[in-house]
Order: C-alpha cells, then sequence, then structure tokens
C-alpha cells in the first residue's frame, strides 16, 4: 500500500504547534511508517502538493499570502484540520483586529522604529484587514484548540486520521 | 413558612423547599445544571441564560436560578436540545468580545473556559465581533480588562450586596453595554470603593484580576464572597 501524504503549514502563528507536533517524540516514527510529511516547516518542499491525505493548519488568516495558501490546502487536501487555538480562534494575531492595519504598521515601523523608519513593501505579503481564523475562509474537517495543543492529542488525531476515522475529541479540549 | 415540596430532577423525586429555585435544590442534590453568572450568596438574574432547563407542562425554556421549585415540578436539566441552546450561548460569548484565552491571567482557572470544554465547543461558529476596549489599570491593586467581560454582573452584586459599595453598575444597552465604576469613573478614582476585592473574586473569567499575576496564574477565592452571605445568616 502507497504511502499517504500529511502535510503541515504555518500561517499566523507562532510555530508552537509545530513544536507541540515535534513533542509527540516517538510517537512520530509510528506516524512515519504510515505517512510521509510532504509539506510543511519541517521539510523542504516549496510546493504544496496535489492529492494530500491529512493537512494540519496553524496559525490565523492574517495576509493574503496566507489566505493563498489557505485556499491551495483546501483544494489538494482530503482532511483540512485547524491545528491550535490561532487557527481555530484567531487567538494572539486577532488582538491587532481592532485597529486599522495601515494605523498599525505605521505604530510600528515608523513611530516605533529607532533608525530607516518605513513600513515594508518589498517581500512581505499585505496584511488582511483582520486576522480571522481558518473555518471563516476555508472549509475545515477538524478543531483543535490549545495553545498549544497537548502532543498527546495531536498523535490522538493523527493516528485516527491517518486510521480513516474522525478521532473523538469530546470534552478534552480547551482554549488556551 | 417555608413547605415542604417534591418535585422531579431528571426522574427523581427530590425533596425541596418552597422558596428555593430549581438550580438551589439541583445544586443541593448533586444534579449538575451549568451557569455562569449565578453564584451561591448573590441574588440570582438570569443573565446567562446557561442554565435554561425543559419543565414539563411549559412550552418555553426557563432560566432554573429564577425559577422558584413549586410542588410537582419535573424539570429536564440535559437534553440534545438544551446542549445546543447553551452551545450556541457560549460561543457567542466567545464571539462578542478579545477571549484570548491564551494570554489570560485565568486561563485553567475560568468559568467560561472550564465551561465552553465541558460543552465540547472546539470552535466559533458566529463571526468574531473584535471590539476594540479598554483595560482599566487605574486602581492600584486591581486591573478591569473589558475585553474578558461577560456582563454576567457578579462583581455589581457582590459589591453593591455584600460590600454594600455598589461601585459598579452595567452601562449603555445590548452590545454597547460595558461595566462601569461609579458614573464611569476610571475604577482607581471611584471614591466609593473600598478596595475590598469582592468583585475580583466573584469575576468568572480574567475580566477583573489582582495585579502582578501572569497568564494561568490568577485563582479566585469565590467561596469568600459565598461564605460571607452564609454568615449572615443568607441576609
Amino acid at each position: 500500500m502507497d504511502k499517504l501524504k500529511l502535510g503541515t503549514c504555518w500561517l499566523d502563528g507562532c510555530s508552537g504547534c509545530h513544536m507541540s507536533l515535534l513533542d509527540i517524540d516517538e510517537g512520530i516514527v509510528a506516524l512515519l511508517k504510515k505517512a510521509d510529511i510532504v509539506f510543511g516547516p519541517l521539510v523542504d518542499a516549496q510546493r504544496y502538493p496535489e492529492g494530500v491525505d491529512v493537512a494540519l493548519v496553524e496559525g490565523a488568516v492574517s495576509s493574503q499570502d496566507d489566505l493563498k495558501l489557505a485556499q491551495t490546502v483546501r483544494a489538494r487536501s482530503k482532511v483540512v484540520v485547524a491545528l491550535g487555538d490561532c487557527a481555530v480562534t484567531s487567538n494572539v494575531p486577532s488582538m491587532r483586529n481592532g485597529i486599522p492595519t495601515r494605523k498599525l504598521l505605521e505604530r510600528i515601523y515608523v513611530e516605533g522604529a529607532s533608525e530607516k523608519p518605513g513600513v515594508p513593501v518589498d517581500g512581505v505579503p499585505p496584511l488582511l484587514r483582520q486576522a480571522v481564523p481558518l473555518h471563516e475562509v476555508v472549509k475545515v474537517d477538524l478543531h483543535v484548540p490549545g495553545c498549544p495543543p497537548k502532543p498527546n492529542a495531536i498523535l490522538l488525531v493523527l493516528s485516527e486520521l491517518l486510521e480513516g476515522r474522525k478521532p473523538d475529541l469530546g470534552t478534552k479540549l480547551r482554549f488556551g | 413558612l417555608t413547605q415542604k415540596l417534591k418535585v422531579r430532577i431528571d426522574g427523581e423525586v427530590i425533596a425541596a423547599s418552597s422558596g428555593q429555585t430549581i438550580l438551589e435544590v439541583a445544586r443541593a442534590n448533586n444534579k449538575y445544571i451549568p451557569a455562569l453568572c449565578y453564584m451561591e450568596g448573590l441574588s440570582a438574574v438570569g443573565a446567562c441564560r446557561l442554565c435554561m432547563v425543559e419543565v414539563s407542562g411549559v412550552a418555553r425554556l426557563l432560566p432554573a436560578c429564577t425559577t422558584p421549585a413549586q410542588e410537582g415540578l419535573a424539570v429536564t436539566t440535559s437534553s440534545p436540545q438544551l446542549q445546543s441552546y447553551r452551545r450556541i450561548a457560549l460561543e457567542l460569548l466567545f464571539a462578542e468580545r478579545n477571549h484570548v484565552c491564551a494570554v489570560c491571567v485565568s486561563s485553567g482557572h475560568c468559568e467560561l473556559q472550564t465551561l465552553a470544554q465541558d460543552h465540547g465547543v472546539t470552535h466559533v461558529r458566529y463571526p468574531y465581533n473584535y471590539p476594540r476596549l479598554q483595560v482599566d489599570t487605574s486602581h492600584q491593586r486591581y486591573v478591569l480588562d473589558h475585553n474578558r467581560c461577560v456582563l454576567c454582573s457578579r462583581c455589581v452584586r457582590a459589591c453593591a450586596e455584600i460590600e454594600g459599595a455598589h461601585v459598579w453598575d452595567v452601562a449603555s444597552r445590548g452590545i454597547q453595554s460595558r461595566l462601569v465604576s461609579e458614573l464611569k469613573r476610571p475604577w482607581g478614582e471611584a471614591k466609593t470603593c473600598t478596595s475590598c476585592g469582592k468583585c475580583v473574586q466573584a469575576c468568572p473569567t480574567g475580566a477583573m484580576a489582582e495585579k502582578g499575576w501572569g497568564v494561568e496564574e490568577m485563582v479566585k477565592q469565590k467561596s469568600v464572597v459565598s461564605r460571607l452571605t452564609s454568615l449572615r445568616g443568607g441576609r
């Protein structure tokens, strides 16, 4: 049997969810017997491939690039998981949402700059008006809250999904 | 004169006294009905709608915290419909303000967070409101973060009914409702505040906290407020 494909991606988050994924320790050996990680910050791939079985998405949707990647992930993956509070609730990235983006960038890069003041435009994606949860822009199949979600929760989710089952999270997980 | 009554909660016949509410009878008999704005020792206001129960013969749902027990009343505390409504109420509380649990002093000790977990709220189906709200740090010892306030009014009642100072009130209407000290004076300048901190201990979320605590460090002493009432014989 061919191995399954597991994609992960990192939108507007701190990478803590990916750290928690790595914290499943030896659990990853069993997972990698069933699936290959085909995209994400843990591997080298530059393009999100077609036919991904399970996608883990960390982070809120905050910029044009986040939005584009979220849409690509949705289009090319069978199961999309919102991993962690940023993807689930928009969490800390949303704390800027009450401030217009131009004001926000000027406050940081002009008023807050000690040298070379100026809002960066080259090589950085434009911000969306607000950072939003993943399910506001694409359909999400499973929400895994937590900041970050506990490693054993991630392991349970991945083990079940790679077996083709939907994990029963019941009341195991909380925000924060 | 209090009369002895018999009510039925989830099929079980339970002895109660007249004057008790459905919620009080349920709690005294280890029957779980969720609630957020209810607090033992304070008057009940029926604001949070989490304690809604089904009462046989009544077409609409009733809040357990303000409905008096009556002879022969048959109450259902949990059903798919009730669970669904409670989930909606909780999700709307999260959507209304900026409850960023990850960076909250009360995370891990928060009643809203725990209720969400107990009800299997893994995400909020409604668009978030993202209001821009103030954090009042003017008081020497305490802080009020409107981002985390659910308007349960437990602080208002603790201050008015137990401390007798009535510093707090809820101003404006609907989505604009805000907790205010005195007539919208900063908390630190409120002349009637005795700095007793009962409001802080009564607050179910991280909206009110003692200064100086970090994320997950603020543990509330709810029993302080409830015990004071029982020491005074319920007055």
